[in-house]
């Protein structure tokens, strides 16, 4: 592994039942980068997200993070402590939790059960939470409860609790499912401010969405990459509108 | 830790109301009006630890959303370990007269006493294995089931296994347990004599204390950042995790301590009822436990302790008058606080307002003026 490489899946394979869902996949994320990974549905994106947060181990093949971290090794919270956060393609916020809560659990720092009895709210964790708010635009909002918030708020506090866990790697899973045009942009804003300090990787079906984000675009097709470029490339590669159009 | 009113109210009524009747009971003629019998003192003594383990239910089943079948399980262990303590001490003064023996064992045939009934002559050792032994079994059974993420409905199921398991095993003579008549006759705890009503008054207001401090402990616990946690896990396990919780720590932390806090109940059940025997164990007393806090509140604690105290007068009041019935109206009563009373009679003082409020929280354009009205009177509830 050289250093321009932050995630690196080298022949990853998984299969449910004989199928394929990822079929050698290979794929280098770099430092900093934003990266949108798009696909026809059973591509195998959501499969290829459980395979880097250790939700599903791969049959063959290798995940690399960093210098030398084998993930495949590890469960999902060891892989989050390793600072790699993930936003489900459903908002799954906790509903009972107040805004506020959500953001203060999320914050990184100790997660074992004997710190949490005892742990007190500080001044600097407040600044953090505060200051999350302020980016996902949910001051106003920070005493309701996550479960009385929009589908788009929803959207943004998950993607706030991800901030706060100050991951180096954030995956993204179509955050703007289910969204009117205006959250739409401003998600799209949000995703580029955060790729100011952090690497994100965007799993997503809305072509607009990615055009707008304006990143390299990996197309998935049964399991591997069918293309990479930018959306210009990949939009006039012939296979990709064979897969998309073709059929 | 701000102090809020449904605590306080709990509290006094807990702490209050049994001082009351103590005072009632031992300082009035037992002629006046207003003399409390002993009878309603034992009562009150057994509701208490019924609420201690509707507490312990809750713990689990209100805040980390494991509705547990078998609670009963800890709370019957609780109740043997304490009984085993009691059967020590009556001594030579059984049917037999054998001053290590107790009765049972004299009649099945047994000459010496068993292993692991060492130690219960000492009051000490008891209290140790009431916590120990119901804390022990949570531990390894909890271990497992958490850790292979076994969660939801069959979960619910290995707990009910557990305990109808384990009253299976206490109906066998040779468990050395007393078989199915379990252990009676117990004469006196610590040397207070039983039958003398000094010694009931004192169990009841030792209960009274239990609940409480357990009813604080649970507090504390649930309101601090773990106990936010423990609500995290039951609202979106999987989020927990990639958050980098392991929720099956918290959940095992908490069903520990739920379990140790079932199990004190059981240890004052005893002495205050005089008997303890397998039907302790039985499926239909924790599913009892669950109906309890459902009707009170569930995720309310003060609620736990309410739905316990109410629904066990109801009972009383009902076997006596129709027994045949009891069974259909607890029945019926869990089926209608399911349906229209979700959140328990708790959730009826929080207000009108709440429940509204929660109704419409899913539409995106819930009016900020109703939502902070909302806000306001959620915090009240809660807080």
């Amino acid at each position: 592994m050289n250093d321009d490489t932050l995630l690196c899946l080298d022949g990853v394979t998984v299969a449910f039942n004989g199928f394929k869902a990822l079929n050698q996949l290979s794929l280098v994320i770099e430092p900093g980068e934003m990266r949108a990974v798009i696909g026809p549905n059973g591509a195998g994106k959501t499969t290829m997200m459980d395979v880097i947060t250790g939700k599903t181990r791969p049959d063959s093949g290798r995940v690399v993070f960093g210098a030398d971290t084998d993930l495949t090794r590890l469960d999902e919270p060891a892989i989050a402590r390793l600072g790699i956060g993930r936003k489900f393609q459903r908002p799954t916020v906790f509903e009972s939790l107040s805004v506020r809560e959500n953001l203060l659990l999320a914050l990184a720092g100790d997660r074992s059960p004997r710190f949490a009895l005892w742990a007190r709210e500080t001044a600097s964790e407040r600044d953090r939470v505060e200051a999350i708010l302020t980016t996902i635009r949910l001051g106003y909002e920070r005493n309701r409860l996550a479960g009385e918030l929009s589908h788009g708020q929803k959207q943004w506090l998950e993607i706030g609790m991800l901030l706060a866990q100050e991951p180096q790697l954030l995956l993204v899973d179509e955050p703007v499912a289910g969204m009117t045009d205006a959250e739409t942009a401003q998600t799209a804003e949000l995703l580029r401010a955060i790729n100011r300090t952090r690497t994100v990787v965007v799993v997503e079906h809305d072509m607009a969405f990615v055009r707008a984000l304006g990143v390299k675009v990996t197309v998935l097709h049964e399991g591997r990459v069918l293309s990479e470029g930018s959306i210009d490339h990949v939009s006039t590669d012939p296979r990709v509108i064979e897969v998309y159009l073709g059929r | 830790m701000p102090v809020d009113r449904t605590t306080v109210a709990t509290l006094a009524a807990v702490l209050g109301g049994t001082a009351l009747i103590a005072v009632l009971n031992l300082a009035l003629p037992a002629a006046g009006a207003l003399h409390v019998s002993d009878f309603v003192v034992s009562l009150v003594g057994k509701y208490l630890c019924y609420a201690i383990l509707a507490l312990a239910v809750d713990l689990v089943w209100g805040y980390v959303g494991i509705l547990t079948l078998g609670h009963a399980a800890f709370f019957a262990l609780g109740g043997y370990a304490m009984g085993m303590y009691l059967m020590r001490e009556i001594g030579a003064r059984g049917v037999y007269a054998n001053p290590i023996l107790p009765d049972f064992m004299v009649f099945i045939g047994w000459k010496q006493l068993p292993w692991y009934w060492y130690g219960f002559d000492h009051f000490w050792f008891a209290l140790a294995m009431v916590v120990a032994v119901p804390g022990l079994l949570a531990a390894v059974f909890g271990w497992f089931a958490f850790r292979s993420r076994v969660s939801g409905v069959y979960l619910s199921i290995i707990t009910q296994a557990l305990t109808y398991a384990l009253m299976l095993a206490f109906f066998r003579n040779e468990m050395g347990f007393g078989g199915n008549n379990g252990m009676t006759d117990f004469k006196d705890i610590l040397g207070f004599p039983l039958n003398r009503e000094a010694t009931s008054v004192g169990l009841m207001l030792v209960s009274a204390g239990a609940l409480s401090a357990a009813f604080l402990l649970a507090r504390a616990m649930t309101r601090s950042r773990f106990g936010k946690v423990l609500v995290a896990v039951r609202d979106s396990e999987p989020r927990t995790r990639f958050l980098g919780y392991r929720p099956e720590t918290y959940k095992l932390t908490a069903w520990v301590v739920s379990a140790v806090i079932a199990a004190i109940g059981g240890a004052l059940y005893v002495p205050q009822v005089g008997i303890i025997n397998p039907s302790e164990f039985s499926p239909a007393n924790s599913i009892e436990a669950v109906i309890w806090v459902a009707v009170g509140g569930r995720g309310t604690l003060s609620g736990a302790i309410l739905g316990a105290v109410l629904v066990n007068l109801g009972k009383t009041w009902l076997t006596s008058a129709l027994p045949e019935i009891w069974l259909f109206a607890i029945g019926a009563l869990f089926i209608f606080v399911t349906l229209f009373m979700p959140r328990g009679i708790i959730g009826l003082f929080a207000g009108h307002r709440v429940a509204t409020a929660t109704a419409e929280a899913g539409g995106p354009a819930a009016e900020p003026g109703a939502a902070a009205a909302a806000e306001s009177a959620a915090r009240e509830a809660a807080g």
